[in-house]
């Protein structure tokens, strides 16, 4: 761009547009490639083509019955339970303990979570305690919490308890840690009480990390309550699971772990959307 | 209200950072503070808000904050500090909760700021839907919601683009003219310095010392037109500060 002396207009027509010479051609394209493109069909497309092949199998022999039930065969033993009943009563036990054992935990997690964030006496005391007890196979214990809470309930909600309860509180404290500290001198600044900046500064900072260790602490809830179920219990997904595989019952194995999935992932959609109420204000 | 900044001096460890700072902001006054960067700058405005304290010194309080001044220091942060989980109003109204300010009398003073802030039509937005200028006008009208007696500002237009920049100081010179509130404007821009300060502290590189004051006696609302006059101050300005700032900034950076 040349300062030009002359002062005309400056209009859009004033502005020689440039002449391409012959044999011009356009820059060759080198982006592209490395980013995701939103293909939401693939994924159901994936599985029901994996199912149908598999049926496709089981139908022809090619896989023997005996190594893999035919799909049709789960589901048969599914439209079973539901028709003796025994699935709600199955699934009725399940989400006892899973419900009770993973709400307490977590509410727990999280109080002692804020209280290790927040209080460094708390810090000091706890912290090497919960570093020390968060590697333990939670079910390892389980002979022990069925000496101290009875082979029933108990046993099994303290097992999910427990297990759900150390990675919610390492998830909390590092969320309270992550916590913009610019935010919290702001805070200070303005001379906001010290339970204004915890609740209104601190805790929703916190959220999303909360929220991600829900996430993990739901799945390992799911585990535990597997294991616990296949060690002494009547009911329960686990229960129905380890009884099908003594009998060699595969097919209502598969059902049973079918199960196990679908809750999974009804868990993972409700706080995927809990994350988008919640956590709206992220982009 | 007056402050004082007397003698003040603070080193973390062995790294002394400030050293043996003095000087006195009077009522309706700005002052700038310039230094290169790592001179404790920013240390030191902290040191008069009351957020950190100082090795040895102090910062001393003359006078009474005009009444209905809910927070007399207020600061302004270089990164705006503004809670991205609340809403434009939500982020004024935080600060007038905590003084039991709720309701039309809450709601009375947001219209107020975000008015003067020219901010009236964003009430419901967040954050992350606003550029950076809005957002460091959403962090003054937070600090002008607490009718503040002295305003503190760390580099409050550093993370701006040159264009925004010169909006938000056209906008802080039009707010002085109107408010005559006093500041505390730490910034590393000498043109900023000039055009907002009535006296200059230029500190040097660390330890920090104050190598000079300038005072301009220019009035702020001349300032734009008569830039061709500040271009002395400004080079002079620049001629204190060139070696620091060479020196400064072959540091390693071995403090916070």
């Amino acid at each position: 761009m040349s300062l030009d002396t002359t002062h005309a207009p400056v209009t859009s027509a004033a502005v020689p547009r440039p002449v391409a010479p012959s044999g011009a051609r356009p820059v060759p394209f080198r982006g592209g490639g490395f980013r995701h493109k939103p293909l939401g069909f693939v994924g159901p497309l994936v599985f029901v083509a994996l199912i149908a092949l598999w049926e496709l199998g089981s139908r022809t022999g090619f896989i023997s019955p005996i190594a893999l039930p035919a799909p049709s065969e789960a589901f048969a033993a599914f439209m079973d339970l539901v028709q003796t009943g025994m699935l709600w009563t199955h699934l009725e036990a399940s989400l006892y303990r899973l419900v009770v054992g993973w709400t307490f935990g977590s509410l727990l997690g999280v109080s002692v979570g804020l209280a290790i964030g927040l209080f460094s006496f708390v810090r000091a005391g706890f912290l090497p305690l919960v570093s020390a007890l968060f590697p333990i196979p939670k079910i390892a214990l389980l002979p022990l919490f069925i000496v101290w809470f009875g082979i029933g309930e108990g046993s099994k909600v303290a097992t999910i308890l427990f297990g759900t309860f150390f990675p919610t509180v390492i998830a909390t404290y590092g969320g309270v840690d992550n916590v913009d500290r610019n935010l919290i001198r702001m805070g200070q600044s303005f001379g906001l009480s010290w339970l204004s900046i915890v609740r209104k500064i601190i805790i929703p900072g916190a959220l999303p990390a909360i929220l991600s260790g829900f996430r993990i602490s739901a799945s390992i809830a799911i585990v535990l309550l597997v294991a616990a179920e296949m060690i002494g219990a009547e009911f329960g997904i686990g229960a129905y699971i380890l009884m099908a595989g003594a009998l060699f019952a595969t097919d209502q194995l598969i059902c049973g772990v079918a199960m196990l999935s679908i809750l999974g992932l009804t868990i993972s959609f409700f706080i995927g959307k809990a994350e988008k109420y919640f956590l709206n204000w992220r982009t | 209200m007056e402050l004082m900044i007397e003698n003040v001096s603070h080193h973390y460890g062995e790294t002394h950072v400030l050293e043996d700072i003095s000087f006195t902001l009077k009522d309706g006054e700005i002052i700038c503070i310039i230094g290169p960067s790592g001179c404790g700058k920013s240390t030191l405005l902290r040191f008069i808000g009351g957020l950190e304290q100082p090795t040895s010194g102090q910062v001393l309080i003359a006078g009474e904050a005009p009444s209905g001044s809910l927070n007399p220091l207020t600061y302004i942060f270089q990164d705006f500090a503004l809670l991205p989980w609340r809403t434009v109003e939500g982020n004024v109204s935080l600060v007038l909760e905590d003084h039991g300010i709720h309701g039309s009398r809450a709601n009375a003073i947001i219209n107020d700021v975000l008015a003067r802030t020219k901010l009236a039509d964003f009430r419901k937005a967040l954050p992350r839907q606003l550029s950076g200028g809005m957002k460091q006008r959403v962090a003054i009208a937070r600090a002008l919601a607490v009718n503040p007696a002295v305003m503190l500002m760390d580099e409050p237009l550093s993370a701006l683009d040159s264009q925004t920049r010169e909006l938000l100081l056209d906008d802080l010179v039009e707010l002085w003219s109107r408010e005559k509130f006093s500041a505390c404007y730490v910034t590393h821009n000498l043109a900023e310095a000039v055009r907002l300060g009535h006296k200059i502290v230029v500190l040097s590189r660390r330890p920090g010392r104050v190598r000079q004051i300038v005072e301009i006696d220019m009035p702020l609302g001349e300032r734009f037109e008569r830039m061709g006059e500040l271009e002395e101050t400004q080079r002079h300005l620049w001629n204190l500060m060139r070696e620091e700032a060479r020196a400064a900034d072959m540091e390693l950076a071995d403090v916070a």
